[in-house]
C-alpha cells in the first residue's frame, strides 16, 4: 500500500510479555478503532507509532506511512499527528502562538497570520488568536488543539481517547468535527478508546483488546 | 531494539559526566590533598613524609578533647532538636492554619545566610542583647549587663541554638516536599478514625515513610552542624574553639608547617563525622525497633495536645529568633550611640551606612559575580543532566541520589584545606575562579534537588504533542519545556544564588583570603565586634540571598501575567 | 648568627647605593621628578587609604612624583615578592618602591639583604624626628640602622569609662588590685591576637624590676625565671576577668563594644586616638577617656622601607621624607584623618610648624604628646612568640 498507515506485525512487549499484537493497514480517510479497558496498553501502541515508547516497553514490527518506513525515524520527523484526552495546549503561548507552533516554517508573517486566523474561523473561534488558552472552555480548547494538529500537516492521525473529558453534548459535536476533517484531508486515523459510542461514531473496523 | 531512537551524539551526553566531575572532583582532590600533608608530606614547605608527627602534634594539643567533643555534641544536638521540632510540628499541625502560618514564616528564612542569622541571635540573647535591654532595668533591675557567659559558652549551646534556627526551616521544607508523596492526609484520617490522636497517628503511619525520604538531608544537617565554621566563629566558644574552627586557624597560620597539623585535624574531623553518621544509623535502627513496639502497643496518644503545643511553641520561637535577629541587625545598622539598658538607640543615623556602604557594595559586586556565575553553571549542568535523562530514557536510582548528597556529607573542613594545599603544591593561584569551582560543589546539589522534581513532573505528553507538531528535541526544550518551567528554574537559580552567597569556608580557604564576599567580610567583622558594621554587612548579605527569591516569584508573575495556566505552576 | 648576617651585609657589594646617594638631596630631588612610586601598604582601612591618596596628591604637586597605592592585605606578601625577585635575579626594576613595614617583616627583609640604605638619617626631615625619646632607631629591638624611616607612632593606652570608673590606674599592679575589687569589669583580647600579646608584654615590662633583659632574645635559661611573675600575675587576674576568663574578645576593637554595653569599664588600645574616633562613630560613650601608666607604656613606630631593587628609589625617598614633614605629620595626627601619633619632636620644630600641631583638636579622649609620657621599647620578638604560645596552653584551652 503506497498511501495510508500500515502496522506490520507490530507487537508491544512489557517486561518481555506481549501486550498487543496488531497487523493492519489503515487506508487514507479510514478509521481503525482499538478498544479495551484502561490499563490494557492501548496507548503504548500509539507511543510506538509516535516513537515515544517508555522505558519499560519494547516493540517489534514496523510502521509504514505513505510508503515510508518510519519505525526508526525521530518523533518530530514522522508527520504523525496525535490528540490526547487533555487538550495539552502550551500554557505559555497564546491561542494564535499555539497554532503558529503547529504551522510548518516558511511564508511571510502576514501569510502565516492569515492561515492561523482562517483556521480559527473554521472552528468558529474568530478573534481568539490573542487569548490565553487557560481562559477557554473545554470545547474551545479541544477545537484549538485539533486545528493546531491539522496545521502541522500530518500524514496520519492518532487519537488517544480524545473525547473522554468532554460532556455528552459537546462530545458528539467535537467527534464529528474531528472525523469530518480527517476524512476531508484523507488522513488515516487510529482511534484508541474504551467508549463504544466513540467506536461506533468512527465507523471503521474495531480491534478489541483485553478481556 | 527497533523501538529505540538513536540519539545524535553531541554535548548533551557529556553533561552528566561533567556534572559528576564538578561535584566529586574537588572533593576527591581535596581529600587527597588532605591525606598527604596529614602524614607529613608538604613539598611547598620543604617537608617530605611520610611521618606521624602531624598526628602527634594534633594529639599533643591540649584543647583537642574539648574541641572534638564540641564538634560531636553541637552536631548531634542540633540535628536531634531541629528534626524533633520539625517532625512534631508537622505531625501535630500539618494542614491547620497555625501550620500554614509557621510554614510561611519559616520558608523565607531558608535563604537567610547562616552568618546573618547567627549575628542576629547573638545580638538578641547576649547579656547585653536586645532581649535583656527590653526587660531592663524594669523587670530585672540590671543597669549593666550581667556577667554571664551566654554567647560563646563553653558547651556550645548557643552555637547549637544558632544551628537549630537555621536547620528547622531547611528540614521543614524538605519534609513538606516529602509529604507530597506520602499520602499523609488520608493515613492520618484513617488513624484518627481508629481513635488515634493526630500527632500519634501521624508518627505511627506517616513518619516512617517521610523519614525514609528525608534521610539524606538529615545526614547532611548532621555533617554540616558538626563541621560548621562561620556559625562557630560567631557563636561558639574560643577556649578552645570547635575542631573545625581550630583547623581553619591552623590553615591561616603564617607558618606553612602548621598546615600539617591542620590536615591531621581535618582527617580527624572526617572520622568524627563518619563516626557520628554511623552512630545516627544505629540510633535509627533502635528507634525503629522501639517504634514498632510502640505501634504494636496500640497507644492512642493521650499526651498529643501537650507535645504538639510544645513543638509549635519551639517552632515559633525558632522562627521568631531569626526574624527578631534581623530586626535587631537593622536597628544596629542605623544606631547612633546605644547604651545598655536602653531599649532603643539614642538616635537613628545613616552614618553607619555611609561609612560601611561603599565597602559592602564592593563586596556585593564580588559576591554577585561569583554567585551568578556559579548558579548559572549549576543550572546549565542540572538542566543538561535532566534533559539527557529524559531524552536517553535513563532511569535514576535512589543510589544516584546519594552521589548528589556526597559532597554535602563530607565535612567542608575535611577537603577544602586539602584542596587549598593541593593548589599550593602545584603552584596554582588562589583567586576567584577556583572559588567559583569550590562553590559549585555546594551549589550544584541544591540546584539539582530543587529543579529535578518539577522538571521530571512535567507532562511528557506535551513533549509528544510538540514532537508530533514537528518540533525537534532542542525545539521542544527551548520553545516549550523551559518556558513552561520558568518559575521552578528561577527558583532553582535563586536557591543556587543563596547557597553561594552564604558560603564562608570555600571562599576563605580557596580564595586565600583575597576574595572578599559579603559573607567573608561579615564573618571577619565578628572578631571586631562592631555591631553597626555587622548590622550593615549582615543585612546586605541577607538581601543578597533574599532578593533573588523575590525575583523568582516576581519575574514569572510578570512574564506570565496573562497566562493563567502557569500562575500556580 | 645575626652578626654573621651583618658581616655579610658589609662585605656584600652594594649596587643599590651606586646609583643614588641619599646624602645628596639635590640630586635625589632632581632624579625623583617624573618618577612613579609604587607604595605597597596595607589597604584594609578607608582612613589610611584616604591619607595615602592625599600624600600622593601632595608629592605630585611639590615634586612631580606620581604615587600609586598598591593595597595589601598582608605586608608579608610584599616581603615574599621582593624575595622571589631576588631569587629570580631581578636586581633592579622591582614592582615595589616603598613598603609600609615594621617588626618581624622588617627584621626578615633586613636580614635577607632586601633593603636599600642606609638612607633614613640622610633625609632632611630626620633632623625634626624625636629619636632621643621615641623608639624609632630600633624596631622590636632590631636596630634600624637607617634602613627604614619612621612615620607614625603607636603607643599603649588604656581606655576607661569615667562614668563607671573615674580614676586612672598608675601601674599593672594597681590594675590587678582594681580587678580584685571589681571582678568581671576587665578583659583583654585573646592572644595570639596582636593587642592581646601586647597586653601580656605590657604586664611583664611593668612588673619586672628591671626589664632590660627583654631587649635580648629569650633563652631557655632565662625564660622561665623572667616570665614567672607574669604567670603569677595572670593566675591572680584571670578569675576576676570578664566571664571569669572563660571567653575573651577576639580583637582590640571588640573591647569597645563591651565598654559601650557596660560589660567592662577598662580596655587596652595601641592607638592613642582610637577612643576619640570611636566616640565620634557612636561606638563609645563620650564619658570615655584614656590614660597611660606611671612608668610609661610600650610603643612602637610604623616605618617605610625601600627594596634594594626598587625602580624609583629617589621618588621613594622623597615620599619617605614627606611623610616625616610637619605638614604630613600634623595631618596624620588629626583625629578626623588618622589620629596617629607623630614621630617629630615639638621642640625641634619652627614656631609656625609647631602651631600646626597646637591647632589640632586631638579630641576629648586623646592624650597630648606630653601626657603620653615615656615610650617603653618593645621586647625582642622571641619573648612575644614564647609568651603567646604559653598563654594558649595555660589559658586558651580553659578548664
Amino acid at each position: 500500500m503506497d498511501r495510508g498507515l500500515s502496522l506490520r506485525d507490530v507487537v508491544v512487549f512489557k517486561d518481555e510479555v506481549p501486550l498487543i499484537r496488531v497487523h493492519y493497514d489503515i487506508a487514507p480517510g479510514a478509521v481503525l478503532t482499538v478498544m479495551g479497558p484502561s490499563g490494557v496498553g492501548k496507548s503504548t501502541l500509539l507511543a510506538f507509532i509516535t516513537g515515544t515508547l517508555a522505558l519499560d516497553f519494547r516493540a517489534t514490527g514496523a510502521v509504514w506511512l505513505d510508503g515510508h518506513n518510519i519505525t526508526h525515524a525521530a518523533p518530530h520527523q514522522r508527520r504523525v499527528g496525535i490528540l490526547f484526552q487533555d487538550d495539552l495546549l502550551f500554557p505559555h503561548l497564546s491561542v494564535g502562538a499555539n497554532l503558529a507552533f503547529g504551522l510548518p516554517p516558511g511564508g511571510s508573517r502576514a501569510a502565516r497570520h492569515t492561515r492561523i486566523n482562517e483556521a480559527l474561523a473554521e472552528v468558529g473561534l474568530d478573534d481568539f488568536a490573542d487569548r490565553d488558552p487557560a481562559t477557554l472552555s473545554g470545547g474551545q480548547k479541544a477545537r484549538v488543539a485539533l486545528m493546531r494538529m491539522l496545521l502541522s500537516e500530518p500524514c496520519a492521525l492518532l487519537l488517544d481517547e480524545p473525547f473522554s473529558r468532554l460532556d455528552a453534548a459537546l462530545r458528539a459535536q467535537v467527534r464529528e468535527m474531528v472525523f469530518d476533517r480527517a476524512r476531508a484531508r484523507a488522513l488515516p486515523v487510529l482511534l484508541v478508546t474504551h467508549d463504544a459510542d466513540d467506536a461506533a461514531a468512527a465507523g471503521g473496523d474495531i480491534i478489541t483488546l483485553g478481556d | 531494539m527497533p523501538s529505540k531512537i538513536v540519539p545524535r551524539r553531541r554535548l548533551l551526553p557529556l553533561l552528566p559526566a561533567l556534572t559528576l566531575l564538578a561535584l566529586l572532583g574537588p572533593v576527591a582532590a581535596g581529600l587527597w590533598g588532605t591525606i598527604m600533608p596529614a602524614f607529613g608530606h608538604l613539598p611547598a614547605a620543604g617537608l617530605v613524609g611520610p611521618s606521624f608527627a602531624p598526628f602527634r602534634d594534633l594529639f599533643g594539643w591540649a584543647g583537642l578533647p574539648r574541641a572534638a567533643m564540641l564538634s560531636l555534641s553541637t552536631g548531634i544536638l542540633a540535628t536531634v532538636i531541629s528534626l524533633a521540632i520539625v517532625m512534631l510540628v508537622t505531625a501535630g499541625w500539618s494542614g491547620t492554619r497555625p501550620f500554614r502560618m509557621l510554614e510561611r514564616a519559616l520558608s523565607p528564612l531558608l535563604a537567610v545566610p547562616h552568618a546573618a542569622a547567627a549575628f542576629g541571635l547573638a545580638f538578641l540573647i547576649a547579656p547585653s542583647g536586645w532581649l535583656a535591654r527590653i526587660v531592663s532595668p524594669g523587670l530585672t533591675g540590671w543597669d549593666r549587663p550581667p556577667d554571664l557567659l551566654i554567647v560563646q559558652d563553653s558547651w556550645g549551646l548557643v552555637m547549637t541554638a544558632g544551628l537549630i534556627v537555621k536547620e528547622v526551616p531547611f528540614l521543614l521544607l524538605i519534609t513538606l516536599a516529602a509529604l507530597g508523596q506520602a499520602d499523609a492526609q488520608r493515613s492520618v484520617r484513617v488513624a484518627q478514625a481508629l481513635g488515634y490522636g493526630r500527632l500519634t497517628g501521624w508518627l505511627k503511619t506517616v513518619f516512617p515513610r517521610v523519614y525514609a525520604q528525608i534521610r539524606p538531608p538529615v545526614y547532611v544537617v548532621l555533617a554540616y552542624a558538626m563541621s560548621v565554621v562561620d556559625v562557630a566563629v560567631i557563636l561558639g566558644p574560643n577556649t578552645p574553639p570547635s575542631l573545625s574552627v581550630q583547623i581553619v586557624k591552623w590553615m591561616s597560620h603564617p607558618d606553612l608547617s602548621m598546615r600539617l597539623e591542620a590536615a591531621a585535624g581535618a582527617l580527624l574531623q572526617l572520622a568524627l563525622v563518619i563516626g557520628a553518621l554511623a552512630l545516627w544509623r544505629i540510633g535509627e535502627i533502635i528507634i525503629a525497633a522501639l517504634g514498632r513496639r510502640w505501634i504494636a502497643s496500640g497507644a492512642r496518644g493521650r499526651a498529643d495536645p501537650v507535645v504538639a503545643g510544645v513543638a509549635l511553641f519551639a517552632g515559633a520561637v525558632s522562627a521568631l529568633a531569626v526574624l527578631l535577629g534581623l530586626v535587631v541587625l537593622a536597628i544596629w545598622s542605623f544606631a547612633g550611640f546605644w547604651a545598655f539598658p536602653d531599649a532603643l538607640p539614642d538616635a537613628m543615623t545613616t552614618s553607619n551606612w555611609l561609612r560601611f556602604g561603599p565597602g559592602t557594595l564592593h563586596a556585593l559586586g564580588e559576591t554577585a559575580l561569583i554567585a551568578v556565575t556559579t548558579a548559572v553553571i549549576a543550572l546549565i549542568l542540572t538542566i543538561g543532566c535532566l534533559e539527557a535523562e529524559y531524552r536517553h530514557k535513563i532511569r535514576v536510582s535512589q543510589r544516584a541520589i546519594w552521589l548528589l548528597y556526597l559532597p554535602l556529607l563530607i565535612p567542608q573542613t575535611a577537603f577544602l584545606p586539602g584542596l587549598q594545599t593541593l593548589m599550593l603544591n602545584i603552584g596554582a593561584d588562589v583567586g576567584r575562579v577556583p572559588v567559583m569551582l569550590a562553590h559549585l560543589v555546594f551549589v550544584l546539589p541544591y540546584v539539582f534537588l530543587s529543579l529535578s522534581d518539577p522538571f521530571r513532573a512535567w507532562d511528557k505528553r506535551i513533549g509528544v504533542i510538540a514532537a508530533a507538531l514537528g518540533s525537534g528535541p532542542d525545539g521542544v526544550l527551548w520553545r516549550v519545556r523551559l518556558p513552561m518551567l520558568l518559575r521552578p528554574i528561577l527558583t532553582a537559580l535563586a536557591v543556587g544564588l543563596a547557597v553561594s552567597v552564604g558560603q564562608y569556608l570555600p571562599t576563605l580557604l580557596i580564595g586565600g583570603g583575597r576574595v572578599a564576599t559579603l559573607t567573608t567580610e561579615a564573618v571577619a567583622l565578628a572578631s571586631g565586634g562592631d555591631r553597626r558594621a555587622i548590622g550593615v554587612y549582615g543585612l546586605m548579605q541577607t538581601g543578597a540571598a533574599l532578593v533573588p527569591f523575590a525575583l523568582a516569584l516576581l519575574i514569572p508573575a510578570l512574564v506570565w501575567r496573562n497566562r493563567k495556566g502557569l500562575r500556580h505552576g | 648568627m645575626k652578626h654573621l648576617a651583618i658581616l655579610a651585609a658589609l662585605l656584600a657589594p652594594m649596587p643599590a647605593l651606586a646609583d643614588i646617594d641619599p646624602a645628596n638631596w639635590e640630586a635625589v630631588t632632581a632624579e625623583a621628578e617624573g618618577q612613579t612610586v609604587y607604595w605597597n601598604a596595607w589597604g584594609g582601612s578607608t582612613t589610611t587609604n584616604d591619607f595615602i591618596a592625599w600624600v600622593g596628591s601632595r608629592v605630585a604637586e611639590d615634586y612631580g612624583v606620581t604615587l600609586e597605592h598598591v593595597k595589601l592585605t598582608d605586608t608579608a606578601d610584599a616581603v615574599t615578592r621582593v624575595l622571589s625577585e631576588k631569587q629570580a635575579g631581578q636586581d633592579d626594576g622591582s614592582a615595589i618602591d616603598l613598603i609600609w613595614i615594621n617588626g618581624a617583616n622588617f627584621a626578615a627583609m633586613k636580614e635577607a639583604d632586601l633593603l636599600f640604605g642606609p638612607y633614613a638619617e640622610d633625609l632632611p626631615n630626620w633632623a625634626l624626628v624625636d629619636y632621643e625619646n621615641k623608639s624609632v632607631q630600633t624596631d622590636f629591638t632590631v636596630p634600624v640602622d637607617g634602613y627604614e624611616s619612621p612615620w607614625a607612632m603607636a603607643q599603649v593606652v588604656f581606655i576607661h569609662d569615667t562614668a563607671r570608673m573615674p580614676d586612672a590606674l598608675g601601674s599593672m599592679q594597681v590594675l590587678l588590685d582594681w580587678t580584685q575589687d571589681n571582678p568581671g569589669r576587665f578583659t583583654y583580647p585573646q592572644p595570639p591576637d596582636f593587642l592581646g600579646a601586647t597586653f601580656l608584654k605590657q604586664v611583664l615590662v611593668d612588673i619586672l624590676p628591671d626589664a632590660s633583659v627583654l631587649a635580648e632574645p629569650a633563652t631557655d635559661d632565662n625564660y622561665d625565671d623572667v616570665t614567672a611573675p607574669l604567670w603569677a600575675y595572670l593566675d591572680t587576674l584571670t578569675p576576676n576577668l570578664w566571664r571569669e576568663g572563660r571567653a575573651y574578645p577576639a580583637t582590640g576593637p571588640a573591647q569597645l563594644q563591651l565598654i559601650a554595653d557596660g560589660e567592662v569599664d577598662l580596655a587596652i588600645s595601641f592607638s592613642p586616638g582610637e577612643a576619640t574616633a570611636a566616640i565620634a562613630n557612636n561606638q563609645l560613650p563620650d564619658t570615655v577617656r584614656t590614660f597611660v601608666l606611671d612608668k610609661g607604656t610600650i610603643g612602637n613606630a610604623s616605618f617605610v622601607a625601600i627594596p634594594y631593587n626598587a625602580s624609583a628609589k629617589a621618588g621613594a625617598m622623597l615620599v619617605a621624607n614627606f611623610l616625616m614633614s610637619p605638614e604630613a605629620q600634623a595631618r596624620a595626627q588629626d583625629p578626623d584623618v588618622l589620629g596617629y601619633g607623630t614621630v617629630l619632636a615639638m621642640d625641634k620644630l619652627a614656631a609656625d610648624d609647631r602651631a600646626l600641631f597646637d591647632a589640632l583638636d586631638l579630641g576629648i579622649a586623646t592624650l597630648t604628646p606630653a601626657e603620653l609620657g615615656t615610650v617603653l621599647a618593645e621586647p625582642h620578638p622571641s619573648w612575644m612568640t614564647r609568651i603567646s604560645d604559653d598563654w594558649m596552653t595555660r589559658y586558651g584551652v580553659a578548664q
